[in-house]
């Protein structure tokens, strides 16, 4: 067998020890001492308990977010990873944060979470998948009582009745919330009921905004193929739900109007788009073909139509000049006088003078004998 | 199934823009417009058609999840 180098053997332990998942996601108690702030920004210390004691480093993107000011004696949690510090073949803990044990057992439970999860990776931006931006199918994973689901519901109905939506029942505080909301994530996921999950509640105490700190629930939204939104409180709560999250809300209200799209402002663009189509350099063009040829057309049609009623006009004359003769026909003459003037007075003429008479046929110039 | 709306939406504005380039040849154009008009008709009449359907999953006796109607309050 061959003999390894140093470096080598360094590098198998370095290997071994990132394999293993528990130690990539530490949460570790104990005593701080030799605390020791380098130039570089980063630091030193060891954690201690009765009997052992673990070397730890800080960098300084990490200490640089420390919330207080670490001292030999104090006891903390130090969230992080393990590994090997090569050239000093010296595993090591290297701490993503750090804070004092007494601060409170919640507020360290949930700084601890947040510290691994994030070193984890759960919170990162690669991760965070987009939201549909027409989301056809919507489900609300909340209590399926109460005004926050109505209000949601009433938000969609506004501004995008064109999705489906689906309630997704679950308990949110308590024991059980943190089981039932997963649950809920899953079911959704695995028979792909939604396009997008909002998963939330309304404001309340740190205690019953808990189920959205807990971790079942964060690697559920981490795990979830269909964008999540979160939707927890108000304003000011932060949930580790709402670091996982695809999206933060700041209350289910927000939620809502953050995944849907606004009916009204697509009934616009589409009306916008309408009127585009009409103004394009093809319309345009062909609308001037169709005005040119309805011009035409019309004009045409007038022209028709004159020469109709000229024809028309011309016919009319003909069927008056044509009547007198239907009459003459019947033996009925005309009699006119020597300037032509038909004779309808008898007192008009004298005796002597002379008159045509015009039967159907020919005509006959008299000359008058007497007038009565 | 038909288009979703995401789609007819997407093809609308392809259209117009295609038309606005002014680059598709008469025939096309012509098709392209009647295409788009319909487009535009049709979206309208989703959006103003458009009804929400509100589900609540539930388990039914035999375990069984499944959607029943969810109780919205009228406005």
């Amino acid at each position: 067998m061959d003999a390894l180098t140093v470096s080598q053997v360094n590098r198998l332990v370095k290997g071994l020890l990132e394999k293993d998942e528990t130690l990539q996601s530490l949460l570790v108690r104990g005593e701080i001492s030799n605390y020791k702030r380098y130039t570089s920004g980063h630091h030193y210390f060891t954690l201690k308990d009765a009997d052992c004691s673990l070397r730890c480093v800080m960098f300084m993107n990490d200490a640089a977010r420390l919330r207080f000011t670490p001292a030999d004696g104090m006891t903390v949690l130090a969230a992080g990873h393990l590994s090997v510090y090569q050239r000093d073949g010296q595993y090591q803990l290297y701490c993503a944060s750090l804070m004092q044990a007494g601060e409170g057992d919640l507020t360290a439970a949930f700084e601890a979470l947040k510290a691994k999860l994030a070193e984890e990776g759960l919170f990162d931006r690669a991760h965070k998948k987009p939201l549909p931006r027409y989301p056809m199918r919507v489900a609300l994973v909340t209590s399926p009582s109460g005004a926050v689901v109505m209000d949601m519901v009433r938000i969609f109905r506004k501004r995008w009745p064109l999705c489906k939506l689906i309630v997704a029942p679950c308990r949110v505080q308590g024991q059980e919330a943190p089981g039932e909301i997963v649950s809920c994530l899953r079911y959704v996921n695995n028979n792909a009921l939604a396009d997008v999950i909002i998963v939330g509640r309304g404001g309340g105490s740190a205690e019953d905004l808990w189920a959205f700190n807990d971790e079942r629930v964060a690697r559920a939204i981490f795990a979830s193929r269909i964008p999540v939104v979160s939707a927890v409180g108000h304003e000011p709560d932060v949930t580790i739900a709402d670091h996982v999250a695809d999206l933060r809300a700041s209350t289910p209200s927000h939620a809502a109007e953050l995944v849907s799209p606004d009916k009204d402002e697509l009934t616009m663009r589409v009306a916008s788009l309408r009127e585009r189509l009409l103004r394009a350099p093809f319309t345009e063009r062909a609308s001037q073909n169709v005005r040119r040829l309805t011009d035409r057309l019309l004009r045409a049609f007038e022209r028709q139509t004159l020469s109709c009623a000229q024809a028309l006009a011309v016919s009319a004359g003909r069927l008056r000049a044509l009547d007198p003769l239907r009459v003459l026909s019947r033996g009925y003459a005309i009699v006119t006088d020597e300037s032509g003037v038909a004779v309808k007075d008898a007192q008009s003429l004298k005796a002597g003078c002379r008159v045509t008479v015009r039967p159907e046929r020919g005509a006959a110039v008299c000359v008058v004998e007497s007038v009565n | 199934m038909a288009a979703t709306f995401e789609q007819s939406l997407a093809r609308l504005e392809e259209i117009t823009a295609k038309l606005e380039r002014g680059d598709a040849p008469l025939e096309e154009s012509v098709k392209l417009y009647e295409e788009g008009s319909a487009l535009a008709v049709e979206c309208e009449k989703i959006l103003a058609d458009a009804r929400q359907h509100v589900a609540l999953l539930a388990t039914n006796a035999d375990g069984v999840v499944e959607e029943t109607p969810f109780a919205v309050e009228s406005q």
